[in-house]
């Protein structure tokens, strides 16, 4: 990779950590090459391990959303790859922070499903933990019914709000 | 807004006129924009009390303004649910005075009460509603006071008209002339704009007091109606701050780790009861408001939350789900061990108490359809009633009188909200804004 790539890469970090220092990481940097040897300290040596910009590229990364089911914080067994996946990428690059957003649906009341969200929240946060991701890497937003994704007074709609959005942060 | 004005009105007359046709249906007649507040009679009115508002004399100099203070005292009345009110076009004859009343003509409208009043100029501009309240049967005054307000708050002073009309006649102080607030979001995520509004009872002068990007919700009332509570948002997680309504100036009250939420400030104004989870999950909590100092309340792994005050200021009702589903608690404001108040419904949430502690609005979800309730609980066990067709239907807050009620609803996507009597037969959507509308609360009396 040559030079002035690596600089531009640190220019759009810097940029986007002090222009907006704790807005998240939606779309980080993308850069052509795979071989980022510099982000490879702490855990990246393990086999299939991933560079930064496997956040973009890795099927499986690139899920960053868990869905409930009714009143329930039990994370499905089919997101279990993606915990995994996370915690892994998490482990492996320490300067990523990441938030996860606890959401609910729009039925009950507005403060109980503040407490819903976060509850979902932390079921992410101990499902990743318990995977491997460092707990100080890790913080709980919940939003409650806020930030609904679609207003559909329906099920699908509703099951679409229930949701922990994982959301990546540079520090 | 005079065009405006003249529409409501209309809308009130044509709906009043479509009484029998829209019992048991809440929806708008057809013609009606649903952007005019309709008054939607679910039951018959057996009870309530036949009067009439005759339109007020104007005597001021100059033209009259936009504002026909009998017309609000008209509303007032009719949306209590207590009275049953005679529509304007039936309004035959115009006395202004006591002396004028012909009582053989509103004998046979068969109208218990009937109100007159005129307006006239007061000193600075300002303007004198003179009124009287009559006993139609006996020929008997009730009433005859006169209140001397701003022209620009002649709403104000027919408010106060219809709370002692609605104290001489029922018993219990009026309400009316009292505010509201509430939030609004508008626009489109990711660019939705939210606003903490304050507002007349009635939904009329609407004032912007905070505007955020990020969510607002849980405005709470002061007891001397100069401050809010609320939670917003825009620090990236839930904050709870408090702010004078006069002046704007505010503070944050608590942003610890976690949620900082559903913020209910103590009968005497000196605590504030919130929510906060940073010990691991949302407990109760009450602070101090002088020392700023918290003392934990609730200590369990459920969801603890929405805590109320009892008006002894010794009990708090709160919403958790440490049986499976949200029900309605109580705990000592003390703290200890908390007892269930709430065996019916399957999901019982957001409690809002009476003036008196004896009945307890909530959001009661049964399935899907989630409707707001009222536990009576001034005899015996309790009885629960559900006071709204739901299906989404949250936040109820009681009038500071207990006679009506506020909550949230929807029409499609967007929020809406209703005044409910309390017994829940007679029902009216407060227009507030083109967007969104969330989050009612009810303010206290305000002093005259």
């Amino acid at each position: 990779m040559n030079t002035s790539l690596r600089l531009a890469i640190a220019a759009l970090l810097c940029v986007t950590a002090v222009g907006c220092a704790k807005k998240a990481v939606k779309q980080p940097p993308s850069s052509g090459g795979g071989t980022d040897s510099s982000s490879t300290a702490g855990g990246g040596t393990e086999s299939g391990g991933y560079t930064r910009d496997s956040l973009n590229t890795d099927s499986c990364l690139r899920q960053r959303v868990i869905y409930f089911d009714l009143d329930r914080t039990e994370i499905k067994s089919e997101f279990q790859a993606q915990i995994a996946c996370h915690s892994k990428f998490i482990r492996q690059f320490p300067d990523f922070a990441v938030t996860l957003e606890g959401n609910a649906d729009e039925r009950g009341s507005r403060e109980y499903n503040l407490g819903l969200g976060e509850r979902r929240g932390n079921a992410v946060q101990s499902a990743l933990s318990s995977a491997g991701a460092p707990g100080n890497q890790l913080n709980v937003v919940s939003y409650g019914e806020e930030r609904p994704t679609c207003k559909d007074h329906s099920e699908d709609c509703w099951s679409k709000n229930r949701r922990v959005e994982i959301v990546y942060t540079k520090n | 807004m005079p065009a405006n004005s003249v529409i409501r009105i209309a809308s009130l007359l044509l709906c009043l006129l479509g009484t029998a046709a829209q019992a048991q249906n809440p929806a708008p007649g057809p013609g009606l924009s649903s952007d005019v507040p309709t008054i939607v009679i679910n039951e018959g009115r057996a009870s309530a009390l036949p009067i009439t508002v005759v339109p007020f004399a104007f005597e001021a100099a100059g033209a009259p303004g936009d504002t026909d203070v009998g017309d609000v005292v008209r509303m007032d009345l009719a949306r209590s649910g207590k009275f049953r009110t005679l529509d304007k076009k039936d309004v035959v004859e115009f006395p202004s005075r006591g002396g004028d009343i012909k009582f053989p003509t509103w004998n046979l409208l068969k109208q218990t009460y009937i109100v007159v009043g005129r307006m006239s100029d007061a000193e600075g501009g300002a303007m004198r509603v003179e009124f009287e309240l009559f006993d139609v049967p006996k020929q008997e005054r009730l009433l005859g006071l006169a209140i001397t307000g701003q022209r620009s708050d002649l709403r104000g002073v027919g408010h106060q008209i219809a709370d002692l009309i609605y104290e001489k006649i029922i018993g219990v102080r009026g309400a009316f002339w009292t505010r509201i607030a509430y939030v609004t979001a508008s626009g489109v995520s990711p660019n939705i704009n939210y606003a903490l509004m304050v507002a007349d009872s009635d939904g009329y002068n609407p004032q912007v007091l905070v505007r955020s990007r990020e969510p607002l919700l849980s405005p709470a009332w002061s007891p001397d109606g100069k401050k809010l509570a609320y939670v917003s948002f825009e620090r990236g997680d839930s904050a709870i701050y408090l702010q004078e309504i006069a002046t704007g100036s505010r503070q944050v009250l608590s942003n610890k780790k976690g949620i900082n939420g559903a913020p209910a400030f103590s009968p005497d104004g000196s605590k504030l009861a919130l929510t906060l989870s940073y010990l691991g999950n949302p407990d109760i909590f009450i602070m101090d408001l002088a020392s700023r100092e918290t003392q934990r309340i609730t200590n369990h792994f459920s969801i603890d939350t929405e805590a109320q005050w009892m008006p002894d200021g010794q009990t708090l009702v709160f919403t958790s789900d440490r049986s499976g589903k949200p029900q309605l608690y109580q705990v000592s404001a003390a703290g200890g061990d908390a007892t269930r108040l709430t065996f019916q419904g399957e999901y019982n949430a957001r409690p809002s108490v009476s003036y008196d502690g004896k009945s307890f609005a909530m959001a009661q979800g049964t399935g899907n359809v989630y409707r707001i309730a009222v536990l009576d609980r001034s005899t015996g066990s309790g009885v629960m009633r559900s006071i709204s067709p739901g299906s989404v239907d949250e936040s109820p807050s009681f009038a500071p009188n207990g006679s009506m009620l506020l909550y949230a609803a929807t029409d499609g996507p967007r929020g809406v909200l209703y005044a409910v009597s309390a017994d829940g037969r007679v029902r009216q959507r407060l227009v507030l804004a083109d967007g969104d509308v969330r989050e009612p609360s009810w303010g206290p009396f305000r002093q005259r």
